[in-house]
């Protein structure tokens, strides 16, 4: 097959005119990836996988009154990763004809047959069910795609206009971008799977200006999550609605008051502490960082060895519940098979305070095995495209809400000394997830029960397993929210990885504050 | 074309896409090439990856309306989609009333930044790269795990006023993590360069992470607080960055950066740092060769951003420059901070106490208007006591802006190419000395080795 055939059968358009099918096991595609497949087997491959990709992404950002971008991008391409002896090798090409996948397939081998050199303890893959044409797709109400772009530059300066109109609201940026991932999945193992991924992500950010005090505050929608879902959820976002409010609040970080560094109660916001929770749970349990693989970039894990703190580590109260998933509608990380040809699991990596699973991919079941006993994958592979190797990356990881029936409300009346704390700010945390420092978008004062008044210059310090013992108190079910990480950096060369993290409003005792504007002069 | 579009081929890319241009401007920017890489942990090879593409921006422009559309299909089809993709969302898009002008042809110079022994760094040359270190460290009894990148290709940029541009690169980065098998000590090394065989050897590189990696070991936890310190080229290069990404004069005049001087007004002209101080940007700098044009085919000219302490430049985009009545400024050419010919030793050599930083980690901005950033030491933190280095410290998370640490300056070492890119693979070339600074703030101790 050519390129021009491979077009003609899977999109139907270009960008803004393309029209999308639902996921379709495509014969010419098909008959390329079996192609690869045959070529690694005939060069000597013991295993194989091929990815072909459609790559979708559409963005619009603006600022104030006029657009500073619209951009449309479709890429295609294709990777083959191959086992040979127990080595890894992966090629890939943005080359879609016959002759090329299968001189991609063949590079993957030489490259595994060198990488073989530098092996010591060769690849054991854990089984793997067979799929003989699986098909998933995004629960999108509305394709992104087929939304008039007029329509999206409207919404957003409308928005703009709805920010500027707040008095003291200098500047505004807003944007929303569009991602679809087309991914044509097969391996010697008898899996064949379509997938079609829809990501979203809305923004905007409000700048607050006072040049004789020298001061600018910013205040961005942080309570808008990205979110595995089409253009239905940037309408409910409401960016025009909410705009005014998110202005009012940059304006009065301004005059709010600079925290007093010292210990306070805690009343973290879901749309705050699923950063918290991205950063000091999700990460330190990636097997990968547990066991060395990423020590030269993203680091390793308290969380460490296996066999000391599986079953034994008390992360955090017992009624702290901590589950990973690929399934819950809408989330980022949802799929119907990972990049290895899994179906990825929902379990728990924390239960009832204690640490007892990590995230895997199948080639690192053999190295946990003795201290779980499990013997499948959990379904934790992913490749940002293409062109890129798979490798293990975090499902959704998520803190599942209490039993009582509890409100942020409810938590704020029970405070007695605190600050509650709604949206991502900077964050930082070391190589092995001990110490971290977390700021946030808006922060307000906590006094007998009651907010009474807006704070600045905030941010908590604390070590991972010490903040996470001082849980006391968790929202209910009906609290649950979810919001996500939509660039996720890991793996080198670094990819990217967009996962959500579900949570309740909780509270923790007595965390160390520290002012961060102490340093201004 | 797995190196990268030749200047002939790219040209004649980039008029079959501008002979299908019916819009009223039209600019093509196209970058192709192959990326190499091969990861190793445990002493062995984890994976690895030949990775080869092209990918062509169309920019079209109708009125002062403009939009862009990429593609990686260059058949004629591909080729006629793209371009009536990005003319059907210009028109769609609103009137842009800061647009400029498409740049005319322009002289670039010539940047030879591509060399033979990096382009030979395919799978084979890199796994035998990789077993040398390896090896090193499986004989040294600890484990290591690392990354050697080597990305080659070549960027071209063309439009309907007459613009070509092109440029062809390779560059490749070898970093590398020891840790001691008891999880008590952890050293890093790096090199990266445009020319493989100017980068620290693969046994040297492992020597020095062995080397830290045992010298780590049983830190003392001392009181977090104000220490004078060494902060080793790359600690410098992770800092250095952060200055240069905030030097954008529309966010200064608006009141919104730390070059914004109160009451209104930049800071260009005031002294800002220490007097000796001097950081540049130069594209054709031997140890920088970066492209000598932008995005939008601008040169890229030799720009010092700060000389002798003094806030010279800061960076105009055409609009900018042009509603302020001064010349543009482009981003790009790398980075050199200016040094002088004290060694590292030298500089040790002048603290009767303080610390040694190998690497910072995880630098996160904290407060925009005072630049202040916070992050961690990382592989190797150490005691400096009368002028040597006598024992491990537990790491330290650092609340520091650069400016107060290039204000706080005792002495300046000489520069080196440094592997800074947090990622630990190919990124913007850096030149920076190892400093010996005072009153560096570390808030809180970490226990992450």
């Amino acid at each position: 097959m050519d390129r021009r055939q491979f077009l003609g059968t899977t999109a139907a358009g270009f960008a803004a005119a393309a029209v999308l099918p639902p996921p379709q096991a495509d014969s010419a595609i098909r008959d390329l990836c079996l192609h690869a497949l045959d070529a690694a087997k005939a060069a000597g491959a013991g295993y194989a996988d091929v990815r072909i990709g459609r790559n979708r992404s559409q963005s619009v950002a603006t600022r104030e009154r006029r657009v500073t971008g619209a951009n449309e991008s479709e890429t295609y391409g294709c990777g083959v990763r191959v086992l040979v002896d127990g080595a890894w090798g992966f090629a890939a090409s943005r080359e879609l004809t016959r002759d090329a996948v299968a001189h991609i397939a063949r590079s993957a081998v030489a490259q595994a047959r060198a990488n073989r050199r530098a092996t010591r303890r060769p690849v054991v893959l854990a089984p793997v069910d067979p799929v003989a044409d699986g098909r998933w797709q995004s629960p999108i109400e509305v394709d992104p795609f087929k939304v008039p772009i007029e329509d999206k530059i409207d919404l957003l300066l409308r928005a703009n206009e709805a920010a500027l109109a707040v008095p003291g609201a200098r500047f505004v940026n807003s944007s929303m971008a569009f991602f679809l991932q087309e991914k044509t999945y097969a391996s010697t193992d008898d899996v064949f799977t379509v997938q079609h991924i829809y990501r979203c992500l809305p923004q905007m950010s409000v700048t607050a200006v006072d040049p004789r005090a020298g001061d600018f505050q910013s205040r961005n929608s942080a309570e808008i999550a990205p979110m595995g879902l089409g253009y239905e959820w940037v309408t409910r976002a409401d960016l025009i609605g909410n705009a005014p409010r998110w202005a009012e609040e940059a304006v009065q970080k301004l005059s709010a008051k600079s925290v007093e560094a010292g210990s306070y109660d805690l009343v973290l916001d879901p749309h705050h502490l699923f950063l918290t929770i991205h950063e000091s749970i999700a990460h330190p349990t990636e097997l990968d960082r547990v066991l060395g693989y990423e020590a030269n970039y993203a680091g390793t894990s308290f969380a460490a060895p296996p066999e000391a703190v599986l079953g034994k580590l008390k992360y955090g109260p017992e009624f702290m519940q901590v589950q990973g998933d690929r399934a819950q509608p809408g989330s980022l990380s949802a799929c119907g098979w990972d990049d290895d040809g899994v179906a990825p699991e929902t379990y728990r990596l924390i239960r009832n305070g204690i640490l007892v699973d990590y995230q895997t991919t199948r080639d690192q079941v053999e190295w946990i095995r003795p201290y779980t006993g499990r013997t499948r994958s959990h379904g934790c592979s992913y490749a940002e495209s293409w062109a890129d190797v798979q490798f293990q990356r975090m499902p959704n990881i998520s803190l599942l809400p209490g039993e009582r029936d509890l409100d942020v409300d409810d938590l704020i009346a029970a405070t007695d000394r605190g600050i509650y704390i709604i949206g991502r700010g900077s964050y930082s945390i070391d190589q092995q997830r001990y110490n971290f420092q977390f700021g946030g978008q808006v922060f307000y004062e906590i006094s007998g029960g009651k907010i009474v008044g807006m704070l600045k210059d905030v941010a908590y310090q604390a070590r991972t397993t010490d903040f996470w013992n001082s849980l006391d108190l968790l929202g209910g079910p009906r609290s649950y929210t979810l919001n996500g990480s939509f660039n996720d950096g890991k793996g080198q060369p670094s990819q990217s990885n967009a996962v959500s993290h579900g949570c309740p409003p909780a509270r923790f005792h007595s965390v160390n504050v520290i002012n961060t504007g102490r340093y201004r002069g | 074309m797995a190196e990268g579009l030749t200047r002939a081929q790219a040209r004649d890319l980039c008029e079959r896409i501008l002979a299908r241009s019916t819009a009223d401007g039209c600019q093509v920017n196209l970058t192709s090439g192959a990326d190499g890489n091969t990861r190793f942990a445990a002493n062995q090879i984890s994976t690895s990856g030949d990775t080869s593409n092209a990918v062509a921006t169309v920019s079209s422009r109708v009125g002062r309306r403009q939009a862009s559309v990429t593609t990686n299909l260059f058949d004629d089809d591909g080729v006629a989609r793209v371009v009536a993709a990005s003319e059907r969302l210009a028109g769609l898009a609103p009137e842009d009333p800061e647009q400029m002008p498409l740049l005319g042809p322009q002289t670039y110079r010539e940047v030879p930044a591509t060399f033979a022994a990096t382009e030979r760094l395919d799978a084979a040359v890199r796994a035998d790269a990789v077993r040398i270190v390896a090896d090193a460290c499986e004989t040294a009894g600890v484990v290591g795990a690392g990354f050697l990148q080597r990305v080659a290709g070549a960027s071209a940029i063309a439009n309907s006023a007459g613009l070509f541009a092109y440029h062809r690169s390779a560059e490749a980065a070898f970093t590398l993590t020891v840790r001691t098998p008891d999880g008590q000590g952890s050293g890093w090394a790096g090199t990266a360069h445009n020319d493989w065989d100017r980068m620290t050897r693969p046994a040297s590189l492992a020597e020095r992470a062995i080397t830290k990696a045992r010298g780590s070991r049983e830190p003392a936890a001392l009181e977090p607080g104000r220490y004078t310190v060494v902060l080793e080229p790359t600690a410098v290069g992770n800092l250095i960055g952060l200055l240069r990404f905030a030097m954008n004069a529309r966010a200064a005049d608006e009141g919104r950066s730390f070059f914004a001087k109160r009451g209104g007004g930049t800071k260009l002209g005031d002294q800002v740092v220490d007097e000796r101080i001097t950081l540049l940007s130069d594209p054709a700098d031997g140890d920088l060769l970066e492209s000598p044009f932008n995005g939008e085919g601008l040169p890229v000219p030799r720009t010092v951003w700060i000389e002798n302490g003094v806030l010279k430049n800061l960076a105009y985009d055409r609009y900018w420059a042009d509603k302020q009545g001064v010349q543009p400024v482009p981003f790009g050419g790398g980075l050199r901070l200016q040094g002088g010919t004290a060694s590292q030793d030298e500089l040790i050599a002048q603290v009767s106490r303080g610390l040694l930083v190998t690497r910072l980690w995880y630098i996160r901005a904290v407060d925009q208007r005072s630049l202040l950033f916070t992050g961690l030491t990382r592989d190797g933190l150490f005691l400096i006591e009368d002028g040597r280095v006598t024992r491990a410290v537990r790491n330290f998370r650092f609340n520091e802006s650069p400016v107060i640490a290039l204000n706080n300056l005792e002495a300046i070492g000489r520069p080196v190419r440094v592997a800074a890119a947090e990622s630990g693979g190919v990124g913007g070339s850096v030149v920076v000395p190892p400093l010996l600074v005072r009153e560096f703030t570390f808030t809180s101790i970490s226990e992450a080795v």
